[in-house]
């Protein structure tokens, strides 16, 4: 049993876990405006994983495309999100899921279709749409067995996503008319 | 003389899972319309009623209400070492994800010290088989986005306050125990994140208080009465969605020193109220969003020992149970 470690200490580790954090902060901001100077924005939204165990636990690309069938499948079914995906869009919307996440995964495809954030203008996505997407992907990953382990690499790619798909802190909608 | 206890336990849990969604079964998608957090990401109760661990509160709020909702949960914990026990219950309430308020009440079971003392002295001093105490606690999420902010390391970061209220005052401030209050305020902040690609999620705490044995042993003592900086940890695995195992670990200042030690035995330490850190190691389960189930190891140490009535109880571990229903 470690017991006590006395005041002095718990003041001095918690110090270094502040510091830490703020210093982390700000060589984040710092790499921002990096990435923000030094190329143009990326269209994939992320960065390119490096290696390719993970892609392998898709499936490869052929497994992509049915994890993508049946995401679309949930999606819709999804009162959630239904709205955003019950259109005439969806073979392209899973086509350019397939070719952004086999991108992301380092699969050897490259991401034809739009940036993050045009592709998401004139939507009003909130947390809760958000939420219940990545939702529905779990569960079109876990149909496929996809182990829970290589589903949140992939997830870690994709979660910070959220600063610019979210569009509205108030209620969701599909499209500005 | 003797006096006090233990109490608390506790741990935690909490995952989060981001991931975590949805739960187990196809009924997933109907849980929508109610919570639109994911799975785990507000945490379990801890023994105080804040959203976090089991002992340890997290920068996550609790309930699953995202940025324009309302989300609430109530608990049920019930921790029991070798010679004590304590059951709490309470409510948690997270507001559009910023804001969180909880209220707790705790039943520390002290009657087998009771018991020991009364037969070794012929004499009722602690007088009463239970302690209880209830804890109204508040909290605000600062900065930070622990689950989906996967690309940083910075964490969610919230800031707390719990008002604790001893309901055995009388007892608590006696020549036995010798605490300063029967009240009290500690003051916390929390960074907590989730290393999403890496399926771990951690948290640190620090917390001011005064508190002897969470507040269940009153406020301040004969040793110290004054605000100490107390380090909280908490790590979790996350193996599923909906499952997750970890380990606690909290400081607690060691403030009381029983005056009867010096009014009645020479100086003797014959009520030991040394207090130890806490620690747990637990698993957390969530079959859907609306119930998650916690089960751990908890060891808090030293609570209060009287050798000399037989009460040798110098370390208090055992099972930690908690039930958390969300709405």
């Amino acid at each position: 049993m470690f017991y006590k470690l006395n005041a002095e200490s718990a003041a001095i580790i918690a110090f270094l876990l502040l510091t830490t954090s703020f210093h982390a902060n700000a060589m984040d901001n710092a790499s921002q405006a990096r990435a923000d100077t030094s190329h143009s924005p990326t269209t994939l939204g992320t960065t390119v994983l490096s290696e390719t165990d993970t892609f392998k636990d898709f499936g490869g690309k052929e497994g992509l495309v049915r994890i993508m069938d049946d995401f679309m499948i949930n999606l819709v079914n999804d009162p959630v999100t239904k709205p955003f995906f019950d259109n005439e869009k969806q073979s392209f919307i899973k086509a350019m899921l397939v070719e952004q996440m086999c991108e992301i995964l380092n699969g050897g495809c490259k991401y034809t279709g739009r940036d993050m954030t045009t592709a998401h203008a004139g939507m009003k996505v909130n947390r809760a749409a958000f939420n219940a997407l990545v939702e529905d992907f779990q569960l079109a990953m876990d149909k496929h067995n996809v182990p829970f382990s290589s589903q949140n690499k992939l997830l870690a790619k994709l979660a910070p996503m959220y600063r610019v798909i979210e569009t509205t802190t108030g209620d969701a909608a599909p499209a500005a008319k | 003389m003797k006096s006090t206890f233990k109490n608390k336990a506790k741990f935690s849990t909490v995952f989060f899972c981001m991931t975590c969604a949805l739960g187990i079964s196809g009924n997933a998608l109907a849980d929508h319309a109610i919570s639109n957090k994911l799975l785990l990401t507000g945490g379990v109760s801890q023994v105080e009623g804040a959203a976090g661990g089991g002992l340890t509160p997290w920068a996550v709020i609790g309930g699953y209400g995202t940025n324009n909702e309302i989300g609430a949960n109530v608990h049920y914990t019930y921790a029991k070492t070798g010679d004590y026990k304590l059951d709490t219950y309470g409510v948690t309430v997270g507001f559009y994800d910023r804001f969180e308020l909880s209220i707790a009440e705790q039943k520390f079971d002290v009657s087998n010290l009771r018991n020991k003392v009364s037969s070794g002295l012929g004499a009722d001093v602690i007088g009463r088989d239970n302690i209880t105490q209830t804890i109204i606690g508040a909290k605000v999420r600062v900065l930070g986005e622990a689950i989906l902010d996967a690309d940083t390391w910075v964490p969610q970061v919230a800031v707390g306050v719990q008002y604790k209220k001893n309901h055995d005052g009388d007892f608590v401030k006696s020549v036995v125990v010798g605490a300063e209050d029967d009240h009290g305020v500690d003051f916390y902040i929390s960074a907590t994140k989730l290393l999403l690609d890496k399926n771990v999620l951690l948290n640190s705490s620090l917390r001011f208080t005064k508190a002897n044995q969470f507040g269940l042993l009153g406020f301040g003592g004969s040793r110290h009465d004054s605000y100490q900086p107390e380090l909280e940890l908490s790590a979790a695995y996350l193996i599923s969605k909906n499952l997750a195992i970890g380990a606690e670990y909290r400081m607690k200042p060691d403030n009381l020193r029983s005056p009867a030690n010096d009014a009645l035995f020479g100086g003797a330490n014959v009520v030991d109220l040394k207090e130890d850190d806490a620690f747990d190691v637990f698993v957390a389960y969530a079959p859907t969003k609306h119930v998650s189930l916690t089960a751990a190891y908890v060891n808090l140490g030293n609570i209060a020992t009287v050798k000399a009535v037989g009460a040798d109880y110098g370390r208090q571990e055992g099972v930690y149970l908690s039930a958390q229903f969300g709405f």
